[in-house]
């Protein structure tokens, strides 16, 4: 299969971010202010509900990383008082509880995304990215355009190079949230959590299995490649 | 059974014997003191008009007349047996006539009602005494002697009308109030026979009912005790009586066999944790070490760190897997439970393996149709599914023909089944097909395939959630899973 895979290090990200991270451990903050340094973000660290709630008050961040567990102030109630007094600004909770129901009252309480610890950073790196409010105003649009590819949301047509693509109803799925995110790095859990709606861990890689059939799909044929594959991270739909 | 007196009150069968008693005997006593005194005054009231009526027919005596005729009437009555008190004394006090010898100072001072009972002595009685007193001189070993005596002083007791004649003289009509006396002592006796015998009967029902509980209990505890020091198979003794300490018993024994189940789970999961995870962790320690010792290129430190990585990747789902068995089996919460539709469940799961099958050349096929309902969680019941298909599609690739994996739905009685049965070798050995379902059991052919062997487990876990069972059946050829859901009542 021709597919060219980057290494997670190698991504060019659209954009440097500034982003909160309220995690009252020591270490795994200093961690998180460092690598987000190294894809090119700013990070601030809160380690209290108290400080976190003030510095997302008084500051304009483009995402907020919350941990569930803080001393003074918990991360829902920071997050709910947030959201009672206006503040938008796009959440991924961090969560050592990772059942069903605790991602509902996560999610409940004004989170956008709910990620379980242990995690890998390059998901977490992936899921703010996504969460950034500058780059998600692709909601609204009706036609998504990544190079040559084309994809119109409302009669369900995908196109390259003026070609018509036929796609199965999940593949039209698959890929408009690939297309939603271009340039962005998709994990395989995001897929599965967004595409499929299921939050669980499959054994066997099956949502590598359909990417691989879309690749088939929109690549056979076409000189260029436009789905990568983001070695230790996921897929990133680019033209070029 | 022989127990101290401070051992036994702090039984609850003696200090609820106790407590009656002292609230039975407080009620007894006080009803007995408000009758008493009830008594006592219409007796008094009693006295009182008998005593007017002397007064009055005195008063005609001494009209008729004056104060000779008076004395005479005085004099006659005194004499009467079984007669009031009379006493007429002139204006020092002197007594003149009547039958009262002595009285206590100051009676006659008051005109009136005296307010309060007093003593007196009648004429004769001195001698009455006196005689006695010999008669129990001649033998001086007689107890009580003293006591007679003292009684004697004190004389009897009486209420009076004190009245002043025209001519200054003393006029005192009394009635001895040796009746309510007497009455209140039979009252007096016969309440400390009560109160006794109510103390008996306390102590009996202590005794035959109280201390028969407490047996009961005592034996209870000891069971427990028993069983708290190491012998867990114990069980508390149940008589088959059916009463209240039975339903208790039995409630605790189920109890007990829950937390043996419980127990039993956990150390079956802290031993396959010992074993099973120790193996990856060793792995991953071993990498590590030989990586670092001897020179390598970079790139073979790379290749190592990513080993690592994707070896606690897997370490950290078999973790996840293992506490979402616990969390299941301790009973969850049922919060998240709503209506799903098995149908669109199995459709969606298909789907998301077709292409996994497909790419292993196995026919993946589905028949769903209709309406099957249930109570539960669509993740988990995804979960579920997913974790069977996979393993339908991985052992169905050693058919002997074109492998295929077939899901079906279908109602049986009042159960919803969803079966997903594969063409492969099986799992001809009915005990390793029952062993299928444990943890971390992975059975000899299994163990060329990736995996963590917590697949059914999960899956087995999830179905006890949702009130159901799984159950393994062979299908000649392959393995049928059957998932057997209980049909959500419509409501």
């Amino acid at each position: 299969m021709p597919a060219t895979t980057h290494s997670s290090s190698e991504i060019a990200y659209n954009g440097s971010m500034k982003i909160l991270v309220i995690e009252d451990d020591r270490e795994a903050a200093d961690y998180l202010e460092k690598a987000f340094a190294e894809a090119g973000h700013t990070a601030h660290v809160a380690g209290d509900g108290e400080t976190g709630f003030t510095l997302a008050d008084a500051g304009d961040y483009d995402v907020m990383v919350v941990d569930r567990m803080l001393p003074r102030r918990d991360g829902l109630s920071v997050i709910a008082g947030l959201r009672s007094r206006g503040n938008t600004t796009p959440v991924l909770i961090l969560s050592a509880l990772g059942e069903v129901d605790d991602r509902v009252t996560g999610l409940r309480a004004g989170g956008d995304d709910y990620l379980t610890k242990p995690y890998a950073f390059s998901e977490l790196l992936a899921r703010v990215e996504v969460l950034n409010r500058r780059a998600s105003a692709r909601e609204a649009e009706t036609v998504y355009r990544v190079g040559d590819l084309e994809l119109d949301r409302l009669s369900h047509s995908v196109r390259r190079a003026a070609r018509e693509i036929t796609l199965q109803p999940r593949e039209f799925r698959l890929l408009e949230y690939l297309m939603r995110h271009a340039g962005q790095v998709v994990t395989r859990t995001m897929l599965l959590e967004n595409v499929w709606d299921y939050h669980f861990d499959p054994q066997t890689n099956v949502i590598d299995v359909h990417v691989s059939r879309l690749r088939g799909k929109i690549e056979k044929g076409f000189d260029k490649p436009i789905l990568h594959t983001v070695r230790g991270a996921g897929y990133m739909l680019k033209s070029g | 059974m022989a127990l101290s007196l401070p051992a036994i009150m702090r039984t609850t069968a003696a200090r609820l014997s106790a407590l009656y008693f002292l609230l039975f005997a407080l009620c007894a006593v006080l009803l007995v003191l408000y009758m008493t005194s009830l008594s006592a005054r219409m007796l008094t009231a009693q006295t009182q008009e008998t005593i007017n009526d002397e007064v009055l027919g005195l008063a005609r005596a001494y009209q008729r007349g004056g104060l000779p005729v008076l004395v005479r009437v005085v004099e006659a009555r005194s004499r009467q047996p079984g007669a009031n008190l009379y006493l007429i004394a002139d204006t020092n006090g002197q007594i003149l006539t009547g039958n009262v010898q002595s009285l206590e100072p100051g009676v006659i001072e008051t005109e009136g009602w005296t307010t309060e009972p007093f003593s007196y002595r009648r004429f004769g009685e001195g001698e009455l005494e006196r005689q006695r007193n010999t008669a129990a001189d001649q033998n001086e070993t007689q107890p009580g002697q003293n006591e007679v005596q003292a009684e004697g002083e004190k004389g009897h007791n009486a209420i009076a009308l004190v009245l002043r004649l025209p001519n200054q003289m003393i006029m005192l009509v009394g009635r001895d109030l040796g009746e309510p006396e007497r009455f209140r002592a039979v009252i007096r006796r016969s309440l400390m026979l009560a109160l006794g015998m109510m103390g008996l009967g306390g102590l009996l029902i202590w005794f035959f009912v109280g201390r028969a509980a407490l047996k009961r209990i005592d034996s209870v505890s000891e069971a427990s005790r028993r069983i708290m020091g190491g012998d867990l198979s114990g069980r508390l003794p149940v008589t088959g009586a059916g009463d209240e300490f039975d339903r208790l018993s039995e409630n605790l024994n189920a109890m007990l066999a829950r937390i043996a189940t419980l127990n039993e789970g956990l150390k079956q999961v802290s031993d396959n944790i010992a074993h099973d995870l120790k193996t990856p962790l060793t792995r991953l320690r071993n990498r590590a070490e030989a990586t670092l010792s001897g020179k390598h290129k970079t790139t073979d430190y790379r290749q190592a760190l990513e080993g690592t990585i994707a070896e606690s990747e897997q370490l950290i789902k078999t973790f996840n897997a293992i506490l979402m068995i616990s969390r299941l089996e301790a009973g969850y919460s049922s919060e998240s439970t709503s209506r799903v539709d098995l149908a669109a469940a199995v459709r969606d799961v298909v789907e998301l393996y077709e292409p996994v099958a497909e790419e292993a050349g196995v026919t993946l096929e589905s028949s769903v149709e209709g309406d099957f309902a249930v109570n539960g969680n669509r993740e988990l019941i995804g979960q579920a599914l997913s974790n069977i298909v996979d393993n339908a599609i991985k052992y169905s690739t050693d058919a002997t023909g074109k492998p295929a994996v077939r899901v079906a739905l279908g109602r049986v009685g009042g159960e919803i089944r969803l079966s997903v049965t594969d063409n492969g070798q099986g799992i001809p050995d009915d005990a390793d097909r029952a062993r299928a379902t444990e943890r971390f059991v992975r059975l000899e052919k299994s163990r060329s395939q990736p995996g963590s062997g917590l697949g059914l487990s999960l899956a087995n876990a999830i179905m006890t959630f949702h009130n159901g069972r799984l159950d393994l059946l062979p299908a000649n050829p392959g393995l049928s899973v059957v998932m057997g859901f209980p049909a959500r009542e419509n409501h």
